[in-house]
């Protein structure tokens, strides 16, 4: 099994997918002769071609309004935003039209709109946001968002499988930091299934993307004070492994939930309303939230650093909770 | 790429050169009749109390709707609107579905999901509208995206008004069907009243075809009470955009003859301008067409007339039928399952 990027993981499901079934092709601004902006598709339009790899003006409406259109005409779209960022000005095409198609009009629109997201490089307010909450909202939208290069290749390939418009939240902080063992042939990871990062008893940390691996070197510093931490990577916000997230609840008794996005109606508020009505009597204390505070993303590396949790805040939260 | 003002289309000579028999005139006529059938009846539904919701007809607009959807190929797709009921007709929705839709009832194309104009069936090539205007029109360039990859000999017709020309869609949507050259048709319906906003202040040139130039392809201004010139200008645009030639912007004018929706009395669209398009009724100048170029005698018109009748009736009383949705059934297909995607597009 090779050992790839994250970034890699990506390109080689994106790569699988357009190899085995002519119907997927990609659209986004940059995407063909530069290879998207972080390099995800490099190389891809020499393979598939200037119509299966197709740079589009600048134009986020336009990109995700026609693979709404292909994808009814029977094409696998996928789309690339250069940042998620941008996706804000594709907001009507996604929650407007391609969301509501299938209940209203019986059309199903299998589009992936992938999502180069997260901060912590001073990227600032309009390249660093995490908006997979807003999208989660809305009904008729699956939402994923992978942390390992393993799940990144198979809920890509899941996501472009899937007969619903799916936004792939790619991590840009993993992208070439985070490397792991992904296997050569084409697999898909089920989307609405979180995976157990990191086995515990004592505090379980429910979580997604780069906060996995926040959540883990906070879990490595409580080893010293005895405390064992279980780490739940979603992977997929919409829909979500209640069943996971409430077995760990069980297990733990004591949880955190744990997210990079901004506090007030982030996806972690769902979570913890969830736990609250369905595991209330299991719990031995308060479901704790660390998320980024209602800011803007900062720009300056010492605001960013912070606005984004960092394993010491996670550390003092954990604490907080074993010592209650 | 200059624009163009289409002429109108005279003797039936010229109407044969353009593709079009006595039996296709006569189910062109018969297609306007049922279309203002359906929002005539429907208008009396809604006093009635049996429509939820708001009303909308596209009176006035029969024959661009009619006109295009005649036009286009049987393999052809496109995004109608609130105005283009003629486009359901045409293409072969059938009239009782469309009152079960207006009534909310089970056996309209969106099950009581949605209501009023606001559907479409996939299998005669239509995508159901959203009320954001002019949302559906990167929609449409995206299937016409889809034709041009797979290379096929297919058109996508998107609709926009006059009013939603304003919106960033609409420029989007323009700019990337011209930098490929897809094969695709923007038929902006330009019924001069955007809810009561006039063109002058809606858009600040004299056409909205003259955009069309900004884009790189062709803007034609038509007639849209005409609905033999609407036809061949549709026609032809179609077919250059099949051929490879690229898209084509198609400007038709109309009046809108009733309020945005049925609550709205149009008081301020000045009268003299409803009393001079009146003149020009759709339904009217083709019917005197047919007398005076095609031989339509007082025979056939009754006969016409009366089956259309016949239609509607029997659409009532099936549509009136149709159980309500059942509320249990509420949370199915906000999610498509694979099983879904085995429709006539995706094969």
């Amino acid at each position: 099994m090779p050992e790839l990027t994250y970034l890699q993981a990506i390109s080689d499901g994106l790569r699988v997918e357009m190899r085995r079934d002519d119907r997927v092709f990609v659209i986004g601004e940059d995407v063909g002769v530069y290879g998207g902006a972080f390099k995800v598709t490099l190389g891809f339009q020499e393979e598939f071609g200037p119509w299966r790899v197709i740079d589009s003006p600048l134009s986020e409406t336009a990109i995700v309004g026609a693979c709404t259109g292909a994808s009814i005409m029977g094409m696998r779209p996928v789309a690339e935003m250069q940042f998620a960022d941008f996706i804000s000005c594709a907001w009507d095409q996604l929650v407007t039209v391609a969301a509501k198609q299938r209940f209203r009009a019986g059309t199903p629109v299998p589009i992936v709109v992938r999502l180069p997201s997260g901060g912590g490089f001073s990227g600032g307010p309009f390249h660093s946001q995490n908006p997979e909450s807003s999208f989660a909202h809305i009904p008729g939208l699956k939402c994923v968002c992978p942390a390992t290069p393993e799940d990144a290749k198979g809920l890509l390939i899941s996501a472009i499988e899937d007969p619903n418009p799916v936004l792939y939240f790619e991590h840009k902080h993993l992208y070439r930091r985070i490397k792991g063992n992904v296997p050569e042939e084409r697999y898909t990871v089920p989307i609405g299934k979180a995976r157990t990062h990191r086995e515990g008893e004592d505090i379980a940390v429910i979580t997604w993307g780069a906060m996995v691996y926040t959540a883990e070197e906070a879990a490595k510093q409580l080893e010293q004070d005895d405390v064992s931490v279980e780490i739940v990577d979603l992977r997929s916000i919409m829909p979500w492994d209640k069943e996971a997230v409430l077995a760990s609840v069980r297990k733990c008794s004591k949880v955190l939930v744990l997210h990079e996005d901004t506090r007030s109606g982030g996806f972690g508020g769902e979570i913890a309303a969830t736990i609250a009505e369905e595991a209330f009597e299991d719990l031995d204390a308060p479901v704790k939230r660390i998320t980024a505070p209602d800011t803007p993303v900062p720009f300056s590396p010492a605001l960013e650093k912070a606005f984004i949790p960092q394993v010491a805040d996670v550390v003092a939260g954990l604490k907080e909770l074993a010592e209650y | 790429m200059a624009l163009r003002e289409a002429e109108p289309l005279g003797s039936l000579s010229e109407v044969k050169e353009a593709g079009l028999d006595r039996e296709d005139l006569l189910g062109i006529y018969r297609n306007l009749l049922v279309t203002r059938g359906i929002e005539e009846r429907g208008h009396i539904l809604y006093k009635q109390g049996k429509i939820p919701g708001s009303f909308y007809t596209g009176r006035g607009n029969e024959a661009a709707a009619v006109g295009v959807a005649t036009a286009m190929g049987p393999d052809d797709v496109g995004t109608p609107l609130h105005r283009d009921m003629g486009v359901h007709v045409t293409r072969g929705v059938e009239p009782w579905r469309i009152f079960a839709q207006y009534m909310g009832r089970e056996d309209g194309p969106t099950r009581g999901r949605d209501g009023n104009v606001h559907m479409a069936e996939a299998r005669l090539g239509l995508i159901a509208m959203v009320s954001h205007l002019p949302a559906m029109l990167p929609v449409a360039v995206g299937c016409a995206l889809a034709f041009r990859i797979r290379n096929e000999k297919r058109v996508a017709l998107g609709w926009y008004g006059e009013g939603a020309a304003a919106r960033g869609d609409a420029h989007e949507a323009m700019n990337l069907a011209g930098v490929r050259q897809l094969p695709i048709v923007f038929i902006c319906d330009n019924n001069q009243w955007s809810y009561s906003t006039p063109t002058h202040l809606a858009y600040p040139v004299e056409h909205l075809a003259d955009r069309a130039a900004g884009y790189g392809f062709e803007g034609v201004v038509v007639d849209g009470t005409d609905v033999l010139a609407v036809y061949r200008e549709a026609k032809r645009a179609i077919e250059k955009a099949r051929s490879g030639g690229g898209p084509t912007l198609l400007e038709l004018q109309t009046l809108r003859m009733e309020g945005h929706a049925v609550h709205d009395d149009a008081f301020y669209v000045p009268k003299e301008l409803f009393e001079a398009w009146a003149q020009r009724d759709p339904l009217e100048r083709f019917r005197t067409w047919l007398r005076d170029n095609a031989d339509l005698t007082d025979e056939e018109e009754d006969e016409l007339r009366g089956r259309v009748k016949k239609i509607l009736n029997d659409a009532l009383s099936r549509a009136d039928e149709s159980p309500q949705p059942d509320p249990a059934t509420l949370l199915e297909g906000v999610y498509a399952t694979p099983e879904d995607l085995d429709t006539p597009h995706h094969k």
